[in-house]
């Protein structure tokens, strides 16, 4: 039970990372393209955008049914960072529907979507900074400690930022090969492949930074690393990866790249997962929280994987369906 | 102000934004539906239009309420710790239902609002209805979290820790079937009294009264059919509340001693300090009746409770009284309606009774807020009711009167956003319209 639990929480995130990771990745690069490509961007995400944001609440349900105390840790200690996150959640989600059903085109569009660039980045940003705290490890339930020690010193951090900027980048790239196949022209199709190439060198960089960071902040990542199968195994098959993603691109194998981009992804995850478990909270003061202290009752776990089947057993089809009308249809306004 | 109270305010203002707008997202797609419909049965271009005019408002709303909702989702950790620490294992199935439904009520949302071209014209009508029986379901699922608050079943509580877990039992529990069918009919009473009062709106300003009668005629269907279920509803709610939360209901009714032939309140200002209730009209016998069926059956009062037990009176009997004034005034109006549409037609040409529409455009949405406030204001000083106390849930974290300013904001200026850009919505359909002289 406890594994099917894993494995669900584990295709939510991943789904969420590819599909919600390309969507705020699709506003980033709004950022370097301006106006020009707006289109294409907007009508790229704008039939899937809200389905694809529902995986991070799979997670979040998944996980406080699951392993409430992770929860509960985790929201109270990393407050601040995830009130930021909710933030950007808020003004970006709206920001890019009052975008696009705002009639008139006037100086509240120039208002929207800046508002729309600046929170695609600032919330994967924040993402990152708390998913960088809960794997540092600097989180203390000592409640004699100075508010700085407890609520901030555990995230504002070399590592936590690190991995903000990784996953910003991760994001971008998921972003530029997403919008290679959604381009309905050659020049914003050559654009885009020329950000996947820049962004797949910025994230092999970010990514070492990661390392570089976590050694810097007192957590040897690499030797765990390199002390775990699974995550050796993965780092391999995200290199290998990509000499055969610049093959595709060159080709113009859009939904290859899709594919493989998909696997990078799921690579630096498991990657991740490998090092990790069964650990799912460092704590530094008393024994850290893992998939086994925290987990809850059979019966809980059971009636949330049926929910969780039943429930995925409408939105899977449904899911497909979507995607088929809006994204493997070519041309033609919608 | 303390934290407990700022993070009380923080849920209290999400929740009641979020209410509005995950209200209008599950019923408003019914009204889609049935304008779509009209189109295709009639062929006539004015439903056609009134559908996507809707949409977009739907669209808007919805965009809202999603984003909302996933706020609300981390603010119970957020606020909560301690809470859903122990909730969580027990009421995650509700959850659990409710994150299933929403996400095809996102999915076919995006087929429905992005699919007019490409999507057959019948399987875009069933996208939109999908979009609501889904809505609806979700909201459904995720009162039973709500109604686990009021009746905590399925586990046993030894030494502040939860044994037993049962997850179903607690799904299940005493209130939720009264609180969620009452919640769901109140969001069609709701937004079919917002959406007609809209339209009542601009047809007093006499502007395109073929589309704007069609319209308001639709939401105010479905409005006062809901309007009149709802005395019933309200009705299985209190007295599930009577037998469940004796406390709870006697804040609402301000009954301070227990008593036989019990009066039942009209208005009225209670007086903790001095249990009294000034200008308030009695009707002797009627609250044992509405609690228990029987005029001369006992009605426990707050002296049989320890006063530091007892939900805030005042605030909650206020809250009721404006619940029941606002149902009551729109079950008035809903029976008129009736008639006139039998009886006199005429009548609801009449710019009076479109006054009297305008009138009520808050009214649902006041009512559901005010509704909300005897729910969650009774069940206080619990989270949990008798098993853990509000402020023994609360997050460490000092401060909470910052992210509390900070939503506060955030929902005040979404607030006006929403109201701006309706207005230009509606200006815009209107200057399209005009140049395309119909």
């Amino acid at each position: 039970m406890i594994e099917l639990t894993i494995i669900f929480i584990g295709i939510s995130v991943l789904l969420y990372v590819l599909l919600g990771g390309a969507d705020y990745g699709a506003g980033i690069i709004e950022i370097f393209t301006g106006s020009k490509r707006m289109n294409t961007i907007s009508k790229a995400i704008a039939p899937v955008w809200e389905a694809n944001h529902i995986w991070i609440i799979v997670v979040i349900v998944i996980l406080f049914n699951a392993f409430p105390e992770v929860y509960s840790t985790v929201t109270m200690y990393l407050h601040i960072p995830l009130m930021l996150v909710l933030i950007g959640i808020i003004f970006r989600g709206t920001a890019f529907a009052f975008r696009y059903y705002d009639p008139f085109q006037d100086r509240s569009h120039k208002i929207y979507t800046l508002l729309f660039k600046i929170f695609s980045l600032f919330t994967p940003f924040f993402l990152g900074v708390t998913l960088g705290a809960v794997i540092l490890g600097n989180l203390t339930t000592d409640n004699t400690l100075s508010f700085h020690d407890r609520f901030i010193a555990p995230w504002l951090n070399l590592f936590p930022f690190s991995l903000g900027i990784f996953i910003v980048v991760l994001f971008t790239y998921l972003a530029a090969v997403y919008l290679i196949g959604e381009s309905s022209d050659n020049e914003s199709r050559k654009q885009f492949s020329r950000y996947s190439i820049r962004l797949l060198i910025a994230l092999v960089f970010s990514g070492a930074f990661v390392f570089v960071s976590a050694q810097v902040n007192g957590l040897n990542l690499l030797d765990m690393y390199l002390h775990s199968g699974i995550s050796i195994s993965c780092a391999i098959i995200a290199t290998v990866l990509l000499p055969v993603f610049l093959y595709a691109l060159r080709k113009g194998m859009k939904n290859m790249m899709r594919i493989i981009a998909g696997a990078q992804t799921a690579a630096i995850l498991t990657g991740w997962f490998g090092i990790q478990y069964p650990v799912l909270v460092v704590l530094n003061n008393t024994s850290s929280l893992t998939v086994y202290n925290t987990v809850a009752p059979a019966k809980t776990l059971l009636m949330m994987i049926i929910a969780l089947v039943v429930g995925l057993a409408f939105v899977i089809p449904l899911l497909l369906y979507l995607f088929r009308v809006f994204k493997f249809t070519k041309g033609e306004e919608i | 102000m303390n934290d407990l109270l700022a993070a009380r305010y923080q849920m209290a203002i999400s929740l009641a934004f979020h209410i509005v707008y995950a209200s209008i997202g599950m019923t408003m797609p019914f009204f889609l539906f049935v304008a779509e419909y009209k189109w295709i049965k009639t062929g006539k271009e004015v439903y056609l239009n009134l559908a996507k005019a809707w949409s977009k408002g739907v669209a808007i709303f919805f965009a809202i309420g999603a984003v909302s909702g996933t706020v609300l989702s981390f603010e119970l950790g957020l606020l909560w710790p301690e809470f859903m620490k122990h909730a969580g294992p027990i009421i995650g199935m509700p959850f659990s239902w409710e994150g299933a439904a929403f996400f095809v009520e996102a999915i076919a949302l995006g087929l429905f609002l992005y699919g007019w071209k490409r999507l057959n014209k019948w399987i875009h009508l069933g996208s939109g209805l999908l979009i609501g029986i889904a809505g609806v379901a979700s909201g459904f699922f995720v009162i039973a979290a709500n109604g686990w608050m009021n009746s905590p079943e399925g586990f046993d509580w030894i030494n502040g820790q939860a044994y037993n877990i049962d997850p179903v039992a607690a799904m299940f529990n005493a209130a939720w079937i009264s609180q969620s069918t009452h919640m769901t009919f109140a969001a069609f009473a709701a937004t079919g009294f917002g959406v007609a009062g809209l339209h009542a709106i601009l047809l007093l300003r006499g502007k395109f009264p073929e589309f704007h009668r069609k319209a308001y005629k639709i939401a105010l269907t479905f409005g006062a059919v809901a309007a009149l279920i709802l005395p019933i509803s309200g009705d299985f709610s209190a007295k599930n509340v009577a037998r469940r939360q004796p406390e709870k209901m006697a804040a609402m009714e301000s009954l301070f001693k227990t008593q036989e032939r019990a009066p039942l309140l009209i208005g009225g200002i209670p007086n903790e300090e001095t249990q009294e209730v000034k200008m308030a009209i009695e009707l002797p016998g009627f609250l044992s009746y509405l609690a228990f069926g029987k005029f001369n059956a006992e009605v426990k009062g707050l002296n049989e409770f320890p006063p530091d037990e007892w939900p805030p009176v005042l605030l909650t009997h206020i809250s009721f009284q404006l619940m029941v004034l606002f149902g009551m005034i729109m079950a008035t109006i809903a029976v008129l309606y009736f008639v006139f549409s039998i009886q006199w037609k005429k009548i609801l040409e009449k710019s009076l009774w479109l006054k009297i529409l305008a009138f009520a455009t808050p009214l649902g949405f006041l009512a559901i807020e005010t509704g909300w406030m005897v729910t969650e204001l009774g069940r206080q000083p619990w989270i949990i009711y008798r098993i853990m106390r509000t402020e023994d849930a609360l997050t460490s974290m000092p401060g909470i009167v910052y992210p509390l300013l900070v939503i506060s904001g955030i929902y005040l200026i979404l607030t006006f956003l929403s109201f701006f850009l309706m207005r230009r919505q509606i200006q815009f359909i209107h200057e399209q319209a005009n140049t395309n002289g119909s």
